[in-house]
C-alpha cells in the first residue's frame, strides 16, 4: 500500500535491467519499498546490492517484451510474489540505430513490437490487476522523441509516440479506479542503451528521472517531463515548420 | 447494491477504492459478509480515523453509518445500549436530555459507538476513566462465519473481545454494543484554565493536579522555542453541578448545545498552514488564553470536542492533506518526549493542533493504544519536506521507551515499526485466526503495517 507520504511496500520493474528502470526502483526502496520484482528476457540476473544494503527483497522474473501472449501471467507472477502491485515502473525498450531498421524492415518491425506493442499487452495486464486492487500506480517511460517524430530516428520515436498515446488513454480509462498512470518523458539520458548516439541538448542522467518520478508520483501528475524544460521546449517544437523540422540533425 | 467509491480518511492523504454497501440490519451485515470476495470486506463509521484505517482497496466496505437506531438509557444499570453505527453525537445529546453522559467520548463526537470500540478510544478523562473498551458491557459481533456472538469482559469468548476493543474491525463486525454511563446534573463543564510558560512547567503542572480533574488536557505550542519550548494552555474540568451555573443557565441546565458554527470550503490551497501562518495562530492562541482562571462554566461539548464547531476542518491543510501523530511513552519517559518536541521544534514542523495528556490504566485489549504515560497528539501537513525521515526518527526513540503509535491515527508508519510496538500482536493475530480463518476482514492500515 502507498502510505500517507508516499512511500510504497512493492515495486514491479517491467524490463529489469533498464538503468532508468533501475535508477526509479532504487529511488523508491530509498523512500521505504521493501519487495522489488525485476521482470526481464531470462530473469534479471543478479539485483544490484544497494537494494539489499536498504534492506529490500529482490524477485526476479522471467519476462520477454516479444510474447504478448505470456504478458497476463507475468503479472499474475509477480502478484503470487509480492502481493498488491503499488508501483510498476514499465521501463523495458530498444533503441537501435535508425539506419539499420531502414535497411532491416523485419527488425525494425521487431523494435516497434517491443517499444509499443508489449507495451499495450503488458499495460493493459498491469491495468487489470490495478484496477481489481482499487490502487497502485503504473509508470510509464515515454520519450520526447515521442512527442515529435523526428526523421532521424522516426521507428523508435513512432512507437514511442504511439506509447505514449496508449498511456495516456490508459490513464483516462483508469480514472475513478483509484489506479493512476504516470507518462515520463525523459529527453537525452546518458544510458549504455543511448552510448552509440550523440547527447542532446538538456541531458539528464537516470537519477533525475528517478527523481523526477518520486516527485510526480507523490503529487497528482499524470505526465512529467526529466527535466522540466523540455516541456516548453517541446511545445515550441510542435510548432516548428515541417521543412525545417525534418532537416533538423538527430 | 455496492458502488465503486474512493475513500480516504480524515487526513485525506492515500484514497483507495472500494466497493461500498450501506447494511441497515444486522441480518443485511451478516448477508454482505458471506458476499465478500477475493479482496476482502470491512466496516467503516463516520471515517474519522485519519489515516488507512477504514478502508480495504478493491474491497467491499460496509458503511455501518445507516445501522442506527434510538439509544436506550438503562438507568438502574447506568448503561445505554445503541446500534453500532449511531454516532457519539446522538448518544450524548439523549443521554444528556436524561442527566447522563457517556463514560468516554473522543475528542469529536463524529464518531459511531462501533468505530469507537474498534479503536478503543480514550478521552480527556482517560487519567480517571481510563478508554471505552473498560466500560463496553457487551457487544454484539458478527463474524465472517455469519455468526452472531454476544461478548463482553465477563462472559461469552472474553478473549475475542478483547481482540475486538481495539482492533481496528478485524476480528468482525459490530453490530450493537451496551456501554456505562453516569449521571450528570448538568450539560456543562466546569474549567480551570492555566497558561504554562515551558514544557516543564507543563509537565509539572499536569503530574501535580490532574488526579483533582476528571478532565485535563494540554494544548502545546510546538513552534515556540528556546526558553518557551513546550509552553502550553492547560485546561482541566469536570462535570458541572447546578449550583455552578450561572442563574440563567440554572433554568435549562441539561440543554444540550450542538450547533456547528463555522466550515471550511472545499478547495482551500495547499501550503496555507506553514511555519509563519500557524506560528502567527499559535502565539496569537497563547496570548489569548488566560494566566488563570477558574470555574468557568463551558457547554460539555464545546469542551470536549472544540472542533466539532468547525464542519471540515481536516480541508484547511489543502488538498495534499495531513498527517496525525500520536504516541505514548510511559511515565519516566520525559525525556523522549521532550525530544519530540524539540525535534518540532528545530525542524519549524508547523502543527497547531498538538494535544498532551496523561494517560490512565490500559485496556486488556492486546491492540489498545493506551497505557499510562504521556501522550502527545499533532497535527502536520503531508507534504511538508523531510516529514517522513523526522517521523521516523520519532518512532525510534518511542520504540526505545516502551511506547507505542495510535493505530486509529497512523496512516505511514513501518509495520515493522508497530509491530515493535504491540508487543500483544501475535496473541491478538491467534485470536483473529479464529473468528475471521480465512482472513476475509481487511483494511488497508491492515496490509500496510501486515496486521492479519
Amino acid at each position: 500500500m502507498r502510505d500517507s507520504l508516499g512511500s510504497v511496500r512493492t515495486v514491479l520493474l517491467l524490463g529489469g535491467r533498464s538503468e532508468i528502470g533501475l535508477a526509479v526502483a532504487e529511488r523508491l526502496v530509498r523512500e521505504g519499498a521493501r519487495e522489488v520484482v525485476l521482470a526481464a528476457r531470462g530473469g534479471a540476473g543478479d539485483a544490484p546490492s544497494v537494494f539489499k544494503a536498504l534492506g529490500a527483497t529482490t524477485h526476479s522474473l522471467d519476462f520477454d517484451a516479444e510474447a504478448s501472449g505470456t504478458h497476463a501471467a507475468t503479472v499474475t507472477a509477480a502478484v503470487e510474489l509480492v502481493g498488491d502491485l503499488d508501483v510498476v515502473v514499465d521501463a523495458f525498450g530498444v533503441l537501435g540505430e535508425q539506419a539499420e531498421y531502414e535497411a532491416d524492415p523485419l527488425a525494425a518491425a521487431r523494435a516497434a513490437a517491443v517499444n509499443y506493442t508489449g507495451h499495450v499487452s503488458v499495460g493493459l495486464a498491469v491495468a487489470a490487476r490495478l484496477r481489481e486492487q482499487g490502487h497502485g500506480a503504473l509508470v510509464v517511460l515515454s520519450s520526447v522523441a515521442g512527442v515529435r517524430v523526428r526523421r532521424a530516428n522516426f521507428v523508435y520515436g513512432s512507437a514511442k509516440a504511439g506509447l505514449d498515446g496508449f498511456a495516456q488513454g490508459l490513464a483516462d480509462s483508469l480514472h475513478g479506479s483509484g489506479a493512476r498512470v504516470l507518462v515520463v518523458r525523459p529527453g537525452y539520458v546518458a544510458t549504455q542503451m543511448s552510448r552509440h548516439v550523440d547527447p542532446a541538448p538538456f541531458p539528464a542522467t537516470p537519477g533525475q528521472v528517478a527523481e523526477a518520478v518520486s516527485k510526480g508520483l507523490r503529487g497528482r501528475a499524470t505526465t512529467v517531463w526529466a527535466p522540466r524544460v523540455l516541456q516548453p521546449v517541446f511545445a515550441g517544437m510542435r510548432m516548428l515548420p515541417r521543412p525545417l523540422w525534418r532537416r533538423l540533425g538527430r | 447494491m455496492s458502488r465503486r467509491t474512493l475513500l480516504s480518511g480524515w487526513g485525506r492523504t492515500a484514497p483507495t477504492v472500494a466497493h461500498v454497501t450501506h447494511p441497515r440490519s444486522a441480518e443485511q451485515v451478516a448477508e454482505a459478509l458471506s458476499q465478500a470476495g477475493p479482496r476482502g470486506v470491512l466496516a467503516r463509521g463516520l471515517g474519522r480515523s485519519y489515516g488507512d484505517a477504514a478502508q480495504a482497496a478493491g474491497g467491499l466496505v460496509l458503511d455501518c453509518t445507516e445501522l442506527t437506531g434510538r439509544p436506550r438509557l438503562d438507568t438502574e444499570r447506568q448503561e445505554v445500549t445503541a446500534p453500532a453505527g449511531t454516532s457519539m453525537e446522538r448518544i450524548i445529546a439523549h443521554l444528556l436530555r436524561r442527566g447522563h453522559f457517556v463514560s468516554v467520548t473522543p475528542g469529536t463526537s463524529h464518531v459511531t459507538l462501533g468505530g469507537a470500540i474498534a479503536a478503543d478510544v480514550h478521552g480527556k478523562n482517560h487519567h480517571a476513566d481510563s478508554s471505552i473498551g473498560a466500560h463496553v458491557r457487551s457487544l454484539t459481533l458478527i463474524t465472517p462465519d455469519g455468526r452472531t456472538r454476544r461478548l463482553g469482559p465477563d462472559h461469552g469468548d472474553t478473549e475475542l473481545f478483547w481482540a475486538t476493543v481495539g482492533g481496528m474491525g478485524l476480528t468482525g463486525v459490530i453490530t450493537e454494543a451496551t456501554v456505562g454511563v453516569h449521571p450528570v446534573e448538568t450539560a456543562y463543564a466546569r474549567v480551570d484554565t492555566d497558561r504554562t510558560r515551558d514544557l516543564d512547567s507543563t509537565l509539572e503542572l499536569m503530574a501535580r493536579t490532574d488526579h483533582a480533574y476528571r478532565y485535563t488536557v494540554c494544548w502545546v505550542d510546538l513552534l515556540a522555542k528556546g526558553a518557551s519550548l513546550g509552553r502550553g494552555v492547560l485546561t482541566r474540568a469536570h462535570h458541572a453541578r447546578l449550583t455552578d451555573l450561572p442563574l440563567p443557565q440554572r433554568r435549562d441546565p441539561l440543554r444540550h448545545r450542538t450547533a456547528t458554527s463555522m466550515t471550511v470550503p472545499p478547495g482551500v490551497p495547499s501550503g496555507m498552514l506553514n511555519r509563519y501562518t500557524v506560528g502567527a495562530f499559535n502565539t496569537a492562541y497563547y496570548n489569548a488564553a488566560p494566566h488563570r482562571r477558574r470555574g468557568q462554566a463551558q457547554p460539555i461539548g464545546g469542551f470536549l470536542h472544540p472542533l466539532d464547531a468547525v464542519s471540515g476542518w481536516n480541508r484547511v491543510y489543502g488538498r495534499s492533506g495531513f498527517v496525525q501523530y500520536q504516541f505514548v511513552v510511559p511515565l519516566g519517559a520525559e525525556d523522549t518526549l521532550r525530544a519530540v518536541v524539540e525535534g518540532l521544534s528545530r525542524a519549524g514542523a508547523p502543527s497547531f493542533l498538538a494535544v498532551l495528556k496523561r494517560m490512565g490504566e490500559s485496556t486488556p485489549g492486546p491492540l489498545s493504544f493506551p497505557r499510562p504515560g504521556w501522550t502527545l497528539a499533532l497535527d502536520l501537513p503531508a507534504d511538508l519536506p523531510g516529514l517522513a525521515r523526522l517521523l521516523n526518527g520519532f518512532d525510534e526513540r518511542v520504540i526505545e521507551a516502551g511506547g507505542r503509535l495510535y493505530l486509529a491515527k497512523d496512516s505511514r508508519a513501518r509495520p515493522e515499526t508497530v509491530h515493535a510496538m504491540y508487543p500483544g500482536l501475535a496473541a491478538w493475530r491467534a485470536t483473529r485466526a479464529r473468528a475471521d480463518p480465512d482472513g476475509v476482514l481487511i483494511s488497508d492500515l491492515a496490509r500496510r503495517l501486515e496486521l492479519a
